[in-house]
């Protein structure tokens, strides 16, 4: 499985499409971060612009962790988009190129060459993450320091400095957890069909629909939304509360889990059954 | 004693809704055999072909490989076979050296340089080793085909079409390492072709196939060079030419007239004398053209395609 894994790695990152990410990723952290170095202190007077009368601002409020926040929180909703580029390829890029043929007439079983794309597919989504952190929050350090941070969601928090990193990898690895949920999708779909783009145009379709009926604030849409994946995918912020509320990130991570099975699930059944006509 | 069976299909049937792609087909294929599967374009060949590397799963029947049904086997059973299927496609993006690196491993078999540089060479792309897939031509990635399915050493060899796209210079080498495979390597080799002379030059036995039934089988021998043939004589007086043959020894021979053209069915050992005794009584034979049954009936079928 391993070596198939690397095969599958090998493969991916030899297309150019697979960096299409990477680069979105890294142009948009350095825009965000030149405008914050250029800006910044004009973004935290206004954020802070109601705390004024009552508290005493000091330190470096502008700092690596504020930024690394900041990014996640405008990158969360598009780094899907940038999953399913990839996701929406791996297998029916196959099927396109003809390689199906190719790869299923080898004496492994379907099993492992889906189970070995699948995970290769979160490997790339674990790389995205890293890429990620590296960038909105290793460089973020480097060029404006560290400090506390402060936080908006929900109310103010200002957490310390010693209390922050711990929380970056907590939120780092649930972002882990409903990104792959994500590519887990757009996984599905490419095993539907014979051309790359159907997958990819559908995962986005099926994301923006489940993202505006877990935002609609509609009684009959309440009882469903629990269950879309969507509602829970912006787990990660919860670990900039004080205290963290391990109870939800809990049931969250539980509910993009059930769904990347049931999609892994569907797309390996599918994937046995199939006809290999191209 | 009877030759071990490497390919044994009973009954063989595949349907896609309301078409019918392949009938209760039945072929044995033995250990060392060049075996011809023929047929025109839209035969059934390649829906067979996908259904014996378990690309599509058959409606009906059995397929034993190497003694044992491949549905239980299929791992196994794969490792010692190397194929093209239909066109051979690869990683466009990645190189000649690459592609066959990669599928290599994933056939579990030797992917050292040496190997496979010395599959390149056989194919006449040690060269172009290092070139990516996509500036290659089509012959190019049939002879890359050619080195994926050689790779792993296999056992039996199924090739689909493998001289399309080829030069005449390429189709020869094609043929000459099907034989030399099966001749000095003692691999068994199992052809598909819409072209009747290929299989002829290279095939030991040979199925027909058309509209996904068995049409005709046996050694290629038997079928292609039967001392039955069908002679086309064209005369001056076919009415004249007709009683003097009804008045001899070939009288049961004649099958059709048209026109000045005649057609007997007939031994070719006695054309020179038919031809003689035409001559002899006054008749001007213009033409005399033999023509095996199977080749015309080949002939017919795949004309019927383009209808």
């Amino acid at each position: 499985m391993i070596t198939m894994i690397i095969i599958e790695l090998q493969k991916m990152f030899k297309k150019w499409r697979t960096y299409i990410g990477f680069i979105a990723i890294g142009f948009l952290t350095v825009i965000v971060q030149l405008s914050l170095y250029m800006e910044g202190d004009r973004y935290i007077n206004m954020a802070t612009r109601s705390l004024k009368d009552q508290f005493v601002m000091s330190g470096n409020l502008m700092n690596g962790y504020l930024i690394a926040n900041l990014i996640l929180n405008g990158l969360f909703v598009h780094i899907p988009f940038l999953i399913v580029l990839v996701g929406g390829d791996l297998l029916a890029g196959e099927a396109t190129a003809g390689t199906y043929r190719m790869l299923v007439t080898r004496p492994v079983s379907r099993f492992r060459i889906l189970t070995s794309k699948f995970l290769a597919g979160n490997i790339y989504v674990i790389a995205m993450i890293c890429w990620l952190a590296l960038l909105s929050l290793g460089v973020s350090l480097l060029v404006f320091g560290s400090g506390e941070m402060i936080t908006f969601g929900g109310g103010i928090t200002i957490l310390g400095e010693g209390d922050i990193l711990w929380r970056f990898a907590g939120a780092y690895m649930v972002a882990f957890v409903s990104l792959s949920t994500v590519f887990s999708l757009s996984f599905l779909f490419s095993s539907l069909v014979e051309n790359a783009i159907g997958p990819i145009v559908a995962s986005m379709a099926v994301i923006i629909i489940m993202i505006i009926l877990s935002a609609l604030d509609i009684d009959i849409l309440r009882s469903i939304r629990p269950y879309l994946f969507t509602t829970h995918m912006g787990v990660w912020s919860r670990f900039f509360t004080d205290p963290v509320d391990y109870r939800e990130v809990f049931k969250s991570v539980t509910v993009l889990l059930v769904h990347t099975a049931i999609f892994y699930g569907a797309a390996l059944y599918i994937f046995k059954k199939k006809d290999i006509l191209s | 004693m009877e030759s071990e069976k490497i390919i044994e299909l009973s009954g063989l049937t595949k349907k896609f809704k309301n078409l019918t792609a392949v009938n209760d087909l039945n072929l044995n294929v033995y250990r060392g055999d060049v075996f011809g599967f023929l047929g025109p374009n839209g035969a059934g060949k390649s829906t067979t072909i996908r259904m014996m590397l378990s690309l599509i799963k058959p409606t009906g029947g059995n397929i034993k490989l190497f003694g044992k049904p491949l549905n239980e086997n299929r791992t196994e059973v794969l490792r010692k076979i190397g194929a093209i299927v239909e066109k051979p496609d690869f990683y466009l993006y990645l190189t000649a050296y690459k592609n066959l690196e990669i599928l290599g491993k994933i056939s579990g078999g030797d992917v050292s340089k040496k190997k496979i540089m010395e599959m390149l060479e056989l194919v006449g792309l040690a060269k172009r080793y290092n070139s990516k897939v996509k500036t290659f031509s089509h012959g190019m990635k049939q002879r890359l085909g050619l080195a994926q399915a050689l790779l792993h050493d296999p056992e039996l060899i199924i090739l689909d079409e493998p001289t399309t796209g080829l030069d005449p210079q390429g189709m020869k080498e094609v043929r000459d390492l099907v034989l030399y495979l099966s001749r000095e390597k003692g691999k068994t080799v199992f052809l598909s072709s819409h072209i009747l002379r290929e299989v002829e030059l290279i095939a030991s036995r040979m199925i027909i196939i058309n509209k996904g039934t068995t049409q005709v089988e046996g050694t290629v021998k038997e079928l292609l060079d039967s001392q039955n043939i069908d002679a086309s004589i064209d005369v001056d007086n076919a009415d004249e030419a007709v009683r003097l043959i009804e008045n001899s020894e070939w009288k049961e021979c004649i099958k059709q007239r048209n026109g000045n053209q005649l057609v007997l069915k007939m031994n070719k050992e006695n054309l020179g004398a038919l031809n003689k005794y035409l001559v002899e009584n006054n008749i001007e034979v213009s033409a005399l053209v033999p023509t095996r049954s199977l080749e015309e009936y080949f002939l017919k079928i795949t004309e019927g395609e383009g209808k």
